[in-house]
């Protein structure tokens, strides 16, 4: 009777290999093949055959390395400034908030309910010339006249590192929520003031959250596209802009293939150093 | 009038209360309800039979009647020629449509269209692919009354299998308070006051064409020498911060929202901008000249005998100006059939002297069609624009 037993997790593992098989690993191997085919000579526009181009992968990185930059640039920023206002923001609910504390999840959760498209629309509003924060800075003195926000990178920073915010708080709070208050009160008895107790017992038993946060804001914010296209200008253009302008407006499947493969190995890279240097113990 | 084309007050208030294509998508939330009428059909996947026809189009680009939940025009085909019209708003993008059928076409399948509706340069590869069926133009006789600004683009010199089911002018729009004597040329363009004010359009015909046009060169014929130098012409002005943005239809928020003061734009966006601002916003075609695109109607290889001679009695009818006008005084756009004016005196006169859907003889003649591309050309050529706009 032991033989069905051993067999059970596997049947039980089966639908979602099934599922990760169809719609992860072929379509990898597709993007893979894709990224080494060039032109058809004399073949209509999208018309691409497999020669082993391997080329596309260094022309593809030399004439976007701008954009690459840019790219992890902006998500390390965004990831900073959201890691910045989220850690104060999920230690006061999970400290602080007492019988509020459900609500302030809700509110954190909230902008959820509104699609992540409509929301970066409306910060365009917000940071347009007919907004309040314009004119507000304005008759402050602390912008010029010509000066705007949409079109920056200041916007399109601020964009990212509002849409990431939630991603960024929800794991930290959990870490810090699951922290025993009796380890700082220990940290007192032994004559830590408060920053000490903070730093040498709060921060490193909230790690794994702020591992989990930065991780799940850095990566998507690498390759978002979305609010470099609402709120940046053609100088403000990160790598997912690119892919989207090759896919579909030169449709040179290709390069966007290859762009799209070297971005996953520079995250995948960049990602592991991170978590080698930060410790996942208690990640997983 | 002819370098001014704006709006009567009359035809202003007529707009306002009218549900126009924009009205209806800004209203409804991207979604009308002739866009769930048409989600229920299932898409264009029903067979071809003897006296049906199967239309894809874009989304709001045919009159629609609330109350009933009917298109009108529609209807009174069907009455007229007891042939079933199957109405299927997912054409929504000109490469995805593509994309989505290009593998039945090439194996000869039903792709479950009898009439497809794609715009010029997408209709010129479908041409060049052989996709496309010459029309029987026995069963088309209305086929003369097209416009003569339209009659023979190069990618389909005769008009043998695309007819034009509406026309976009791309010109200059402004706000008239930042730009009170208006915009003729490039250089009122990148006048001081719209410096990190100026958006352009993501169609590359139209900004690439209009700039061409302001440096004199004839876009029916333009070199690649040419074009890449307005390519560079327009880098510049980017990279010398003019130019804030290179946008599709959004361009028309940054104007309400003050972030632009002067676009490269297209017509119909203008129209309804101008009447929903009480004259805000102007339009106008640049002195050097500015484009004009079409979408087209066209048979794709792929439809049966029956399939093809339904569709054209279809693009026949919506060529009788009668219909034509119909459809215009709900689109907006410039209406490609002779005659529609004269008939639209008489279903909504204020809309008949409107320069955005009835161009006069002097303005039509002012605008060209951009030149179609090689298939090397049109990878090239898309690769240094994208390129230019930071992709």
């Amino acid at each position: 009777m032991s033989l069905p037993k051993v067999r059970v997790p596997y049947l039980l593992l089966l639908p979602g290999f099934a599922f990760l098989f169809t719609f992860f690993i072929l379509p990898i191997i597709n993007l893979a093949q894709t990224s080494t085919q060039t032109r058809v000579a004399g073949g209509d526009t999208g018309q691409y055959e497999q020669t082993l181009a391997f080329s596309n992968y260094i022309q593809a990185f030399v004439e976007n390395k701008e954009q690459f930059g840019r790219s992890f640039l902006y998500a390390t920023l965004a990831t900073i400034f959201a890691l910045a206002i989220a850690y104060p923001l999920a230690y006061g609910i999970a400290f602080k908030a007492g019988k509020y504390k459900n609500i302030l999840l809700v509110l954190v959760v909230a902008p959820f309910f509104t699609s992540f498209l409509l929301r970066t629309v409306a910060w365009k509003q917000i940071l347009g010339e007919e907004g309040f924060v314009v004119p507000g800075l304005r008759s402050l003195n602390i912008i010029g006249e010509q000066t705007t926000l949409t079109s920056t990178s200041i916007a399109v920073v601020a964009g990212m590192t509002y849409n990431f915010l939630p991603f960024m708080t929800l794991p930290l709070y959990a870490s810090l929520e699951r922290i025993d208050p009796r380890t700082i009160e220990a940290a007192g008895d032994l004559y830590a003031n408060g920053i000490t107790a903070f730093r040498r017992v709060t921060v490193p038993l909230s790690m794994p959250g702020v591992v989990a946060g930065t991780l799940l804001t850095f990566i998507p914010a690498a390759g978002d596209y979305v609010n470099a296209a609402i709120l940046g200008s053609p100088n403000t253009k990160m790598i997912g802009n690119v892919i989207e302008s090759r896919y579909f407006k030169i449709v040179d499947y290709p390069t966007a293939a290859a762009l799209s493969f070297t971005l996953m190995v520079a995250i995948l890279i960049l990602v592991t150093l991170y978590i080698r240097k930060a410790g996942t113990e208690e990640l997983v | 009038m002819a370098n001014k084309p704006s709006l009567s007050p009359e035809a202003r208030s007529i707009l306002r209360t009218q549900i126009s294509r924009r009205a209806v998508l800004a209203g409804a939330g991207g979604i009308g309800a002739a866009g769930l009428l048409a989600a229920c059909g299932g898409g264009g996947d029903s067979a071809s039979a003897e006296n049906t026809v199967r239309w894809g189009n874009w989304p709001l680009y045919l009159d629609f009647d609330e109350a009933s939940k009917t298109y009108p025009t529609l209807v009174k085909f069907s009455e007229q020629t007891g042939i079933d019209a199957k109405y299927f708003e997912d054409y929504n993008d000109n490469d995805e449509f593509f994309g989505k059928v290009q593998a039945q076409l090439k194996l000869g399948e039903d792709i479950g269209y009898d009439v497809v509706t794609p715009t010029d340069w997408m209709a010129a590869r479908w041409i060049r692919l052989g996709y496309a069926q010459k029309y029987d133009t026995a069963n088309i006789p209305n086929k003369v009354n097209i416009l003569d600004s339209l009659a023979s683009p190069s990618y389909d010199p005769n008009r043998e299998s695309t007819l034009t089911w509406q026309g976009i002018m791309g010109g200059f729009g402004w706000n008239v308070e930042k730009n009170p004597k208006g915009i003729r040329t490039l250089d009122d363009l990148f006048a001081p006051q719209n410096k990190g004010k100026i958006v352009v359009l993501t169609e590359m015909r139209d900004t690439i064409g209009v700039i061409l046009l302001g440096q004199g060169i004839d876009i029916t014929k333009v070199t690649e020498d040419q074009f890449m130098n307005a390519v560079d012409f327009m880098a510049k002005k980017i990279s010398d911060g003019w130019i804030r943005g290179v946008k599709g239809n959004e361009y028309a928020e940054d104007l309400t929202s003050g972030d632009a003061t002067a676009v490269i734009g297209w017509s119909g966006d203008m129209f309804i901008l101008a009447s929903e601002n009480e004259g805000k916003f102007d339009f106008a075609i640049p002195e050097s000249g500015g484009t004009i695109s079409g979408d087209n109607l066209m048979i794709p290889s792929t439809a049966s005998a029956a399939g093809k001679a339904n569709g054209e009695k279809l693009i026949n009818y919506y060529y009788d100006p009668v219909v034509a006008a119909e459809v215009a005084a709900y689109v907006n756009y410039v209406c490609p059939v002779k005659g529609a004016q004269a008939e639209m005196e008489k279903i909504a006169p204020e809309l008949a002297t409107s320069e955005y859907i009835f161009p006069t003889e002097k303005t039509s003649s002012r605008l060209n069609v951009f030149r179609s591309l090689t298939p090397d050309e049109e990878t090239k050529w898309a690769e240094a624009f994208q390129q230019a706009q930071g992709n």
